[in-house]
């Protein structure tokens, strides 16, 4: 059984940015191969990893996804030895300066995100934050050098390296979604001597903090019976406002709310009471802000839930976890496999009645 | 030591040796006031090749290492007593209130731009207990949010769960570690490790001709306080301060504009040591600037002059003790000081180290007797 701390913070350390996904799908692809039956990659990049029920065909299949890319920056402009930049996926431009990056030029470069002192910046921009399009990133590299390795659309990542803090707690960069990634590595590792009667179609997803296109085109091409999406949700912090978010360390968030269907809520609720596995209830009044938009409305449309692991600082380079938190998720999901028998999909239904859910005991 | 047959100097240079030591000092942790851990590096370093030379080491009332390298008895005449200062602290935070959970409210020791503290990884104390300045998510925060800076009372150290060993009162640093970037060099606290890296070269260096009286000081970042009482107990002939200043050589927005320059950049890297005319803390000696300058021009170092205008360094404090020091600053350029990652050139270190151990070994013993 992998030791999830030392495997989460290597996940933390490969980039991946939005639809350039590659170096962390090589990565998986290894993890993943003794894990599965087979492993393929989609036509943009998700990788596919089957592992085979024993019903008969047609068998039912669930999908678990993880998104696997990662937000960051795009080089726009190389210029007198900098670089200017814009965002890949959700940033906010307060927390960029001073954060410690890798620019993937022709080679891989260190360097740092700056803010411009006043002096050389327009009026409108020399108090409060610096706008993102007047930060900059240095190299420390000559300005002919680094004219030679990096062109402008070259990505760039955050190189903070992971810390471990208190109460079995990880801090660093992109454990959105890498902390998802690893509760489903946990949770393929779990069912590795269970008895499966469904395929289980682990899909680590491309390009879910730009368009989703990653769980819309495998939920399409693999059309599962069932769909997870592994996310991570906003964990409680200092400031925060309490009724979005969630405390660390009281277990996985069941979503609730229009992308998840309410017989598997259901379901993942009196299971995880059964089980003893503490989880947290998220309600999520509109949509999910997860792959879970995009599962749920693929093809004639699949019953769907969403299973969060609570994360402090979101998209910032400081997100932070509990380990505890990640092992949960992959435990509770990995057990909701594995009870998942023939006659599942006959129990689903929108009768009041069904509340009760037909997991096998 | 490299022979300089043109010079006929034997200029020290940085090697890996350097560059480790600077790796050791930029990654302690050692905010004004609790200087403990740079201190211990600098004895560690110093003790045995001070001896060797005869000299002396102390620890002042104020926490200073005080370090005194006689002149050689063989000098003929009367010889300089020249103090050279390199602070030893970094700007840095205090924790203040315990929120509990490993939750604290902390203040900022010495100047940091506020607008650069959220989202950065953090060492408390002497244990260097790892946290985070953490920051909401974008997805809860408001569209007219993001044009308002964070203010400090809005920020909290996060240490992720309860620590007996962290308490108010406690010091912290950005947990930046020291990274090579090509010619380059990142790492939190250039601003002074180049300085105090460079002093201790200057001591296992120190030259015949003068009584060199290094200064490695405490709490200049919140007010030049240490340098201030090192320089009555050492009683000098003329001082100079080694620091680290800002190099604001980067690309103006308007960049495109023909005509434009950047005028105000302060210093600029890889244009050598910054050599002070003026700042609002000292008024350089007229009588070192000429002799540094004719130092570099005939030995061939690169050299700059900061820009006159703000600032300050240990000089500040100097200059004024007892009857007067005449004083000088010399500095190695360095981007983004007092953040979480600042950069130099090494080239601007090596030529800095050079050039102060060759001004000293050249200097005119009645340098400070002609009119200034």
């Amino acid at each position: 059984m992998t030791d999830l701390l030392p495997y989460l913070k290597e996940l933390m350390t490969v980039p991946g940015l939005s639809g350039y996904e590659t170096p962390i799908r090589q990565m998986l692809e290894e993890r993943w191969t003794p894990l599965t039956d087979h492993l393929s990659v989609s036509r943009i990049g998700s990788l596919h990893g089957l592992k085979r029920g024993s019903l008969p065909e047609p068998k039912p299949s669930i999908l678990l996804s993880a998104h696997m890319d990662i937000i960051g920056l795009m080089v726009t402009k190389v210029t007198q030895g900098f670089l200017r930049v814009t965002e890949v996926g959700g940033l906010d431009p307060r927390v960029l300066p001073g954060q410690l990056v890798i620019v993937h030029g022709r080679q891989d470069l260190p360097g740092l995100i700056v803010q411009p002192p006043p002096r050389l910046l327009p009026s409108h921009a020399q108090n409060g934050p610096v706008p993102l399009e007047y930060l900059l990133v240095d190299t420390g590299l000559a300005e002919a050098e680094l004219s030679r390795l990096v062109r402008s659309g070259d990505l760039i990542s955050f190189a903070q390296p992971p810390l471990e803090t208190g109460g079995e707690t990880l801090t660093g960069p992109y454990l959105d979604n890498r902390a998802s990634i690893a509760a489903l590595t946990h949770c393929l590792e779990e069912l590795q001597h269970r008895p499966l009667a469904w395929d289980v179609w682990a899909v680590a997803t491309v390009q879910e903090e730009e368009t989703l296109a990653g769980a819309a085109t495998s939920a399409f091409q693999l059309r599962p019976t069932l769909a997870v999406a592994l996310d991570v949700t906003f964990g409680a912090s200092p400031g925060s406002p309490s009724y979005r978010t969630h405390p660390l360390g009281k277990g996985p968030a069941l979503g609730w709310g229009p992308n998840i269907h309410p017989y598997l809520f259901n379901s993942f609720k009196k299971l995880a009471e059964q089980l003893e596995i503490p989880y947290q209830t998220e309600v999520m009044p509109r949509m999910s802000g997860t792959d879970a938009i995009a599962l749920q409305i693929t093809a004639q449309g699949i019953p769907t839930m969403v299973l969060s692991i609570p994360v402090r600082y979101m998209h910032t380079p400081v997100e932070m976890v509990a380990i505890k938190d990640v092992h949960r998720a992959g435990r509770l999901l990995a057990e909701f496999i594995a009870q998942l028998g023939p006659d599942f999909m006959d129990t689903i239904s929108w009768e009041e009645s069904s509340a009760q859910p037909a997991i096998e005991a | 030591m490299k022979d300089h047959t043109r010079t006929g100097l034997d200029l020290p240079q940085v090697g890996e040796e350097q560059l480790i030591l600077l790796e050791r000092l930029c990654n302690a942790c050692a905010v004004s006031g609790d200087e403990g851990e740079v201190r211990a590096i600098v004895l560690d370093e110093l003790q045995e090749p001070v001896r060797h030379k005869g000299g002396s080491i102390k620890i002042d009332a104020m926490g200073n290492v005080l370090v005194v390298c006689p002149a050689s008895q063989s000098q003929v005449g009367p010889y300089l007593k020249v103090m050279l200062a390199a602070h030893m602290d970094e700007v840095g935070f205090m924790l203040i209130s315990d929120e509990e959970k490993g939750i604290f409210r902390f203040d900022i020791v010495g100047g940091i731009d506020q607008r650069a503290l959220v989202g950065k990884s953090i060492l408390v104390g002497r244990e260097h207990i790892p946290g985070v300045i953490g920051a909401n998510p974008i997805h809860l925060t408001k569209p007219n949010e993001t044009s308002q800076s964070i203010s400090l009372d809005n920020l909290r150290i996060d240490l992720g769960a309860e620590n007996k060993g962290v308490k108010i009162g406690d010091r912290a640093t950005f947990a930046t570690r020291f990274t090579r970037l090509g010619p380059s060099l990142r790492a939190k606290a250039l601003d002074n490790r180049l300085g105090v890296a460079t002093l201790i070269e200057l001591v296992k260096h120190s030259p015949n001709n003068i009584e060199l009286q290094a200064a490695f000081t405490v709490q200049e970042e919140v007010g030049l306080r240490g340098a201030r009482v090192a320089a009555y107990t050492f009683d000098p002939h003329l001082a100079i301060a080694i620091d680290s200043t800002p190099a604001y050589d980067l690309p103006h927005w308007d960049d495109g504009e023909p005509g434009w320059e950047n005028a105000v950049y302060n210093t600029r890297l890889g244009a050598g040591p910054a050599i002070y005319l003026s700042d609002s803390s000292t008024i350089s000696d007229p009588r070192l600037i000429h002799h540094m300058v004719q130092t570099a021009e005939t030995l061939g170092i690169p050299y700059q002059f900061r820009q006159p205008g703000g600032g300050g360094t240990d000089a500040g404090s100097i200059h004024k003790q007892r009857a007067g020091i005449p004083s000088l600053s010399v500095s190695v350029p360095g981007r983004y000081p007092h953040t979480a990652a600042s950069l130099a050139r090494i080239s601007d270190w090596e030529h800095t180290l050079a050039l102060l151990y060759a001004a000293l070994v050249k200097l005119p013993s009645d340098i400070i007797s002609v009119d200034r």
